[in-house]
C-alpha cells in the first residue's frame, strides 16, 4: 500500500486533524508520504516527517495559499500518478471535504467518508463508519485503487513518530481552467469570541437543574476555562433563560464535540439525540436516576453549583 | 439567468438501516433533505420576480417526485427526476457522474447544492459534480450575490470568513445558515400539480449501466457492526472532591 | 369542591368564525372542501371521486379543483390513531367491487377474542357478550389505512393539502363558504419570523368537516349555528402502544377491572385491549373516561401499569416498543350528536360528530359511511344547481336511515348499564358474580368532564418508574410518537394559567405528551401552569378536562405510521 496524506497548515502550524491521519497512516504500516500545498510549505516538511511522512510533496506557492480545494485537486492528481499512491487519505475539513469529492470525480476513484477509524484486513482496507447518530458502525470499502478516504475531525491523536527527516519533491502541475475560477478577495479572522456551536470542540450545556437563569453563569465560565461553547436544553429555553440558537436536541441543533458537558440535564431522549455522538460526556446532576448517567462516560451525582465553580478554578490554574 | 438545485429525497422520522442491503431503509416516508431546501430558498431569492429559471434536479426513486414537488410548491419553475433501476446503489463516483450528466443538459448558469443530507449520503457530493462539470465551486456559502456573470460568496470557515468570486457558471453549496426556507402557500402547493416534471432514465442522460449503480460504483458496503465500546462509564457522588476527579477524568482523555 | 370547568379558558368560538378576508381574485376556490385526511374525510373524497367520474358535467361546475382536503399533519395517517378492530361493511360500500377487502392493508379479520376481568395479579376470563363480538370484523392500523384511502382518493381525483390546519370557520350571509388556513412562520410570541407565511382563504360550493375527535372548527360551527346536541359530549382518553412481539398473539383480548378503580367516587370507567397486528405485532392501548375524578389520575401511567400485569407482560415478552400515541374518544353517543349535522354550506362527518359506538368501541365504519353519505348529499347539491340554505338536509335524512343512526340508537340507553365501559348486561352480569359484586354501575352521565369535582388520592405512588424496556416516561413516549414539533411556535393551548394546584396537578397527569407542568406558587392559592406545547401530540384531554386545543402550525404534531 502506497499511503498519500493530504496535510493542512494555518500560517506556519500544520493542523492537528490531518496530522493525526498522518499518524494512523505510519501505523498502518506502510511506506506513507504527505502532500503540503500553499505558503511557507517548505518550512513544515520537516514536522511532517516527525509525524510519520517518509516523504513529503510540496506545492509551495503563495498564489494557493488561499484554501481554494480545486487547484489541490490538480496536485493531489498530479503527485497521485507521480508517486503511484493507491491509497490518499484526508482528515475532515471545510476546505479538505471538497478537495476529496473533487479528486474522486478527477480519478473515478471510490470516496468513503465520515470514517471514524480505518483497519487493515486480509492485505486491504476496510473503514469504519458510523451510522444512524453512531448506534452502528458499517464497515466500507474500496472496489478499485486509488482509494480515498476522509476521516471525521479528531479521529486520530497527532502523535509524533519519532521520524527522521523526510525526502522532499517538488510537484507543479498544470492547473484546470476552472481550478482557477474562484478567487478569495478578501479573509477575516474571527476575534475568538469563542467557537460556535457546532464546530466547537468543547461543548458545555446547561438545564433545568441549574436552578434559575442567573445560573447559566456557571456554564459560560467553565466554557470559557474549556474554550469552548455554551449550549442549552429546551427546556431552558422553553423558560427564557437562554436563546433558541443554543438549543441541543431534537428540535434544536446536532453536535458532537470531543467533549460535552452536561450540568443540570436530566437526558431526556429529545435531548440526547442532539448529542450522544459526542466522544466524551461527563454529566453533573443531583438526581442520581437522571436518564444522562445511562450514557455519560463520567457521570457526577452532586450539585452543580458546588462543583463547577471548583472546576472552573481547577481548569483555569491548569491552563495557566 | 437559469439556476438548476440538486436535491434529494431522504427517509423522514427514525431511520433504520436495512439488515439485508446494509443500506439506509428507505422504503418509508420520506421528505425533501431539509438542507436542501436552503439551496432552493436561495435559488428563488435570486431568480426573484425576474424572468429566470429555477430547476430543481434529483436521483432517486419514483417517490422523490414528492420532494420535487414540494420545491416546485415553493416556487421553483421545473423539475427533472432521473429514476432508474440501474442507479440504485450509486456511491460518490456514481451518483455523480449521473447527476453531472443531468446538469450538463440544462446548462444552468449556476448549480446549487445544500450543505449536507441529513442521511449523510450526499454529504460531499457539490465538489465531485463540480469536477465533472468543470466549473468551479465555493461551499459553505453563508451569503450569495450573483451579478456581471460572477458570483460572490461568503463563507464560514473554521478560522472566520473567506470571501470568494468566482466566474460563472459555476457551483455552490449553502450552508443553513444563509436564509430561512419559505413554507410553500396554498396556492404554491395547489399549483405545483401543474409545473413540468420530467422523469429521466440512464438512457435518456446517456448514461451506460455500467457507469451507474453498483456497477459504477468504487465502493462498497461490507458489513454492520457494534460500535466500540464506551469503554468503562464511570459514576461517582460528590464526596468534596468531584471537581478533581473531573479534571483527572479530563486530563485522562487529553481533554484539557 | 374544585371543578376544572370553574377556571374557563380564554377561547371564543366566535373568533374563529370571519367573512373571507382575501380579495376575491385571491382567494383559492375548490368544488367541494373537506377538512381533514381521516377515515370520514377520504371516505368523502373517495366518493366523490366515483361520482364525479359518471358525471362529468358535474365535475365541470366544481371548477379546476373539484374535490380538496386540507390536512393539518404532516400526510394523512400522521395523526390517526385508533385500536383499530374494525367493521368492514363501510369500506365494503364505500368501494363495491372496485378494491377488495383483501387488497387492503390490514391485519386480517379477527380469529377470536378473550375478555378478561383483572385483578392486580389475576385475569378471570369473561365469556364476550354480544356487542363485544368481533367476528367478521377486521383489524387495521387506522394510520396506514389512512395512508391507503389517500391513494384513492388522489386517484379518484381529489387534492389534498397536508401540513395545513384550517384555522377559521368562513361565514358569508349566514352560509359557510370555506375556510381560513392557518399561519405559517410565527415566533412563540406571535411574531413574524422571516418565513412567515399568512393563511389563505379557501372558498368552496360544500364544506365538509371530518377533522376527528376535537375537531376544531366542528366545534366552532356547532356553537356558530346552535348545533349542540340534548347532552353535551363527553370523552374517553386513549393511549396505546405498538409492540414487536416475540410469540403471535392469536386473538383480540379486551380488560376491564384493574388498574382502574371500581369505587363509584372515582369514576373511573374503561379498559384496555390488546390487538394482533400479524404474527410479529401487537397493539396494546388503555382507555378511560374522562369524567375521573381523581387528580393524580395519568393514563399513560395506568397503561404502563398494565403493562406489568403477569398476563400482559407475557404477551410483550422478548419484545420492543416501536411507536406509541394518544387521542381522545367522543363517547356520549346519540344524545350527544349535534342536534342537526348541516348548516348551509356545512356538512359534519365522524368523529368530530361524535359519531362512536362506546359500548362497541368502534366509530371506524361510521367515519367512513358518514364520510360517504356526505359524498352524496354534497354532489346532489351541486348537481340541481345551487346551494339553497336546506339542500343539504338530506344528508341528515340519509344519516338517520343508516345503519349509523340504528347502531347508536341501539345503545343509547344502554349507557347507564355498561357505566361507559365496553361491556353490555351479559359480561357486567358475569363479571359481578365473578367480582362478588363489586362492580358498581356509574349514573347516566349527562355533565360534561370538566364538571366533574376534584379529589386526590395517592394513586400516583404505585405508577411502576420508567424502565426503557417495558415501560416507559412520557417524553421519551412523545418522541415515539415521531414529534419533532418546532418549539418556538405561538402556544396553541388554551388554558386560565392560574388555577388552583389540583387543576394543575390534574392537566399535569392527565397529559399523556406531558406538556403541562405545576409550575410556581402564585401566592394566592394558585399556582402557574407551565406549557409545553411542542410536546402535544393533540389528543384533545385538555379540551375535556378545562381547556381548548386549537390547532398548531400545519405539520406540526405527532406523525404516527402504526397507530
Amino acid at each position: 500500500m502506497g499511503i498519500l496524506v493530504f496535510l493542512e497548515h494555518h500560517g506556519d502550524e500544520l493542523q492537528k486533524g490531518s496530522l493525526g491521519v498522518l499518524a494512523k497512516a505510519a501505523s498502518l504500516g506502510d511506506d506513507v508520504a504527505a502532500v503540503l500545498v500553499g505558503a511557507g510549505v517548505t518550512a513544515l516538511a520537516a514536522e511532517a516527517g516527525r509525524f510519520g511522512a517518509g516523504k513529503v510533496w510540496l506545492c509551495e506557492d503563495d498564489s494557493l495559499d488561499p484554501p481554494t480545494p480545486q487547484p489541490r485537486v490538480d496536485v493531489l492528481a498530479q503527485v497521485v500518478a507521480d508517486g503511484g499512491y493507491d491509497t490518499v487519505l484526508f482528515a475532515n475539513s471545510v476546505l479538505a471535504a471538497d478537495v476529496a469529492a473533487g479528486l474522486s470525480a478527477r480519478l473515478d476513484a471510490g470516496l468513503n467518508w465520515d470514517l471514524a477509524d480505518v483497519e487493515s484486513r486480509d492485505g486491504d482496507l476496510v473503514g469504519k463508519r458510523p451510522a444512524l447518530q453512531d448506534s452502528v458502525y458499517v464497515d466500507v470499502g474500496w472496489t478499485s485503487a486509488p482509494r480515498l478516504a476522509l476521516f471525521r475531525a479528531g479521529s486520530f491523536d497527532a502523535v509524533p513518530g519519532g521520524g527522521g527527516a523526510p525526502e522532499v519533491a517538488e510537484v507543479s502541475p498544470s492547473f484546470a481552467e476552472h481550478s482557477r475560477g474562484a478567487r478569495v478577495v478578501d479573509q477575516q479572522l474571527e476575534e475568538s469570541s469563542g467557537p460556535s456551536i457546532e464546530d466547537a470542540d468543547i461543548v458545555v450545556a446547561g438545564g433545568r437543574g441549574l436552578g434559575q437563569a442567573e445560573s447559566f453563569t456557571l456554564a459560560e465560565e467553565l466554557a470559557k476555562a474549556l474554550g469552548g461553547a455554551v449550549g442549552a436544553t429546551r427546556a431552558v429555553v422553553d423558560a427564557g433563560w437562554y436563546p433558541y440558537a443554543a438549543q441541543i436536541g431534537q428540535t434544536g441543533k446536532t453536535v458532537s464535540p470531543k467533549l460535552y458537558v452536561a450540568l443540570g440535564i436530566s437526558g431526556a431522549i429529545q435531548h440526547k439525540v442532539g448529542m450522544q455522538s459526542s466522544n466524551a460526556i461527563v454529566s453533573i446532576n443531583k438526581d442520581a436516576n437522571a436518564p444522562i448517567f445511562e450514557f455519560s462516560d463520567l457521570g457526577v451525582v452532586g450539585d452543580v453549583h458546588e462543583i463547577v465553580p471548583k472546576l472552573t478554578e481547577l481548569i483555569r490554574a491548569r491552563k495557566s | 439567468m437559469k439556476i438548476a438545485v440538486c436535491v434529494k429525497h431522504v427517509p423522514e422520522g427514525s431511520s433504520r438501516i436495512d439488515s439485508g442491503s446494509k443500506r439506509l431503509d428507505r422504503s418509508g416516508e420520506g421528505a425533501l433533505n431539509h438542507f436542501d431546501a436552503n439551496a432552493v430558498e436561495e435559488a428563488l431569492r435570486l431568480r426573484g420576480d425576474g424572468d429566470g429559471e429555477v430547476v430543481v434536479v434529483s436521483m432517486g426513486p419514483e417517490k422523490a417526485a414528492d420532494s420535487l414537488r414540494k420545491a416546485l410548491a415553493m416556487g421553483a419553475d421545473r423539475a427533472v427526476l432521473v429514476s432508474d433501476d440501474g442507479a440504485a446503489g450509486s456511491d460518490l463516483v456514481a451518483t455523480s457522474r449521473v447527476l453531472a450528466a443531468a446538469l450538463a443538459r440544462e446548462e444552468a448558469d449556476l448549480v446549487l447544492f445544500g450543505q449536507q443530507a441529513s442521511d449523510a449520503d450526499g454529504a460531499v457530493l457539490w465538489a465531485a459534480v463540480a469536477e465533472r462539470l468543470q466549473r468551479p465551486v465555493v461551499s459553505q456559502a453563508m451569503e450569495l450575490s450573483v451579478g456581471d456573470g460572477s458570483l460572490r460568496v461568503k463563507r464560514q470557515t473554521e478560522f472566520g470568513y473567506d470571501v470568494i468570486e468566482a466566474p460563472l457558471p459555476a457551483v455552490v453549496a449553502v450552508s443553513d445558515a444563509i436564509n430561512e426556507p419559505r413554507y410553500p402557500s396554498l396556492k404554491g402547493i395547489m399549483g405545483a400539480k401543474k409545473k413540468q416534471q420530467d422523469v429521466l432514465s440512464l438512457g435518456d442522460l446517456g448514461v451506460d449501466a455500467t457507469e451507474a449503480g453498483e456497477a459504477g460504483s468504487r465502493t462498497t458496503v461490507l458489513a454492520l457492526a457494534e460500535p466500540p465500546a464506551r469503554g468503562g462509564a464511570r459514576k461517582i457522588e460528590d464526596d468534596g472532591n468531584a471537581a478533581q476527579a473531573i479534571v483527572d477524568f479530563l486530563a485522562e482523555k487529553r481533554l484539557i | 369542591m374544585t371543578r376544572p370547568s370553574n377556571f374557563p379558558p380564554p377561547f371564543r368560538a366566535s373568533d374563529h368564525v370571519s367573512e373571507p378576508a382575501d380579495p376575491e381574485d385571491e382567494r383559492i376556490e375548490v368544488g367541494i372542501l373537506i377538512v381533514g385526511a381521516g377515515p370520514a374525510g377520504l371516505a368523502c373524497a373517495i366518493r366523490l371521486g366515483q361520482l364525479l367520474e359518471e358525471s362529468p358535467d358535474v365535475a365541470e361546475r366544481l371548477g379546476e379543483v373539484p374535490v380538496a382536503l386540507v390536512e393539518k399533519g404532516k400526510q394523512p395517517g400522521s395523526h390517526l390513531l385508533s385500536g383499530a378492530v374494525v367493521d368492514p361493511r363501510a369500506l365494503r360500500r364505500l368501494f363495491g367491487d372496485r378494491v377488495r377487502l383483501e387488497d387492503i392493508p390490514s391485519y386480517g379479520p379477527v380469529h377470536g377474542e378473550a375478555v378478561y376481568l383483572l385483578t392486580k395479579r389475576a385475569a378471570l376470563r369473561i365469556p364476550p357478550p354480544p356487542p363485544m363480538r368481533n367476528h367478521g370484523n377486521w383489524i387495521f392500523s387506522l394510520s396506514q389505512l389512512g395512508r391507503f384511502l389517500a391513494e384513492k382518493a388522489e386517484e379518484g381525483g381529489a387534492m389534498i393539502l397536508p401540513e395545513t390546519a384550517a384555522e377559521t370557520l368562513l361565514v358569508s350571509h349566514g352560509r359557510v363558504v370555506g375556510i381560513r388556513t392557518g399561519e405559517k412562520g410565527r415566533g412563540r410570541d406571535g411574531e413574524h419570523l422571516g418565513n412567515y407565511e399568512p393563511g389563505a382563504d379557501l372558498v368552496a360550493r360544500v364544506t365538509v368537516l371530518a377533522e376527528g375527535t376535537q375537531g376544531h372548527l366542528s366545534g366552532v360551527a356547532i356553537d356558530r349555528f346552535g348545533l349542540a346536541g340534548d347532552d353535551p359530549q363527553v370523552w374517553e382518553l386513549g393511549v396505546k402502544e405498538v409492540w414487536k412481539v416475540a410469540k403471535p398473539l392469536r386473538h383480540v383480548v379486551h380488560t376491564m377491572g384493574w388498574p382502574l378503580r371500581l369505587g363509584t367516587k372515582y369514576r373511573e370507567f374503561g379498559g384496555s385491549f390488546v390487538y394482533p397486528m400479524g404474527d410479529d405485532m401487537v397493539t396494546i392501548g388503555m382507555v378511560v373516561g374522562l369524567d375521573y375524578r381523581d387528580a393524580e389520575l395519568s393514563v399513560h401511567d395506568l397503561l404502563q401499569e398494565l403493562k406489568t400485569h403477569p398476563k400482559i407482560r407475557k404477551i410483550l415478552e422478548g419484545g420492543e416498543r416501536v411507536g406509541w400515541g394518544a387521542k381522545t374518544i367522543p363517547s356520549g353517543g346519540l344524545h350527544s350528536l349535534p342536534s342537526r349535522l348541516h348548516a348551509p354550506g356545512l356538512l359534519l362527518c365522524g368523529d368530530g360528530a361524535g359519531m362512536v359506538n362506546i359500548p362497541r368501541l368502534k366509530g371506524v365504519h361510521y367515519a367512513i359511511e358518514s364520510g360517504r353519505l356526505a359524498a352524496e348529499a354534497a354532489f346532489r347539491a351541486v348537481q340541481r344547481g345551487e346551494t339553497p340554505a336546506t339542500a343539504l338536509g338530506s344528508y341528515d335524512e340519509a344519516v338517520r336511515e343508516s345503519f349509523i343512526w340504528d347502531d347508536l340508537h341501539e345503545v343509547r340507553n344502554m349507557r347507564q348499564v355498561f357505566g361507559r365501559g365496553f361491556f353490555v348486561g351479559g359480561a357486567l352480569a358475569s363479571a359481578m358474580t365473578v367480582s362478588k359484586g363489586r362492580i358498581e354501575l356509574g349514573k347516566m352521565r349527562a355533565e360534561p368532564d370538566a364538571d366533574q369535582p376534584l379529589l386526590r388520592t395517592d394513586r400516583a405512588a404505585s405508577y411502576p418508574a420508567a424502565d426503557g424496556k417495558l415501560t416507559f416516561d412520557k417524553l421519551s413516549s412523545v418522541f415515539a410518537s415521531g414529534n419533532r414539533t418546532r418549539d418556538d411556535q405561538p402556544n396553541h393551548i388554551r388554558i386560565e394559567e392560574r388555577v388552583p394546584r389540583d387543576v394543575a396537578e390534574l392537566w399535569a397527569r392527565m397529559c399523556p405528551a406531558q406538556v403541562y407542568e405545576v409550575g410556581a406558587d402564585a401566592g394566592d392559592g394558585t399556582v402557574e401552569v407551565r406549557v409545553a406545547p411542542s410536546n402535544c401530540v393533540q389528543c384533545g384531554a385538555i379540551t375535556a378536562k378545562g381547556g381548548r386545543l386549537t390547532p398548531p402550525e400545519g405539520g406540526s404534531g405527532p406523525e404516527y405510521t402504526l397507530t
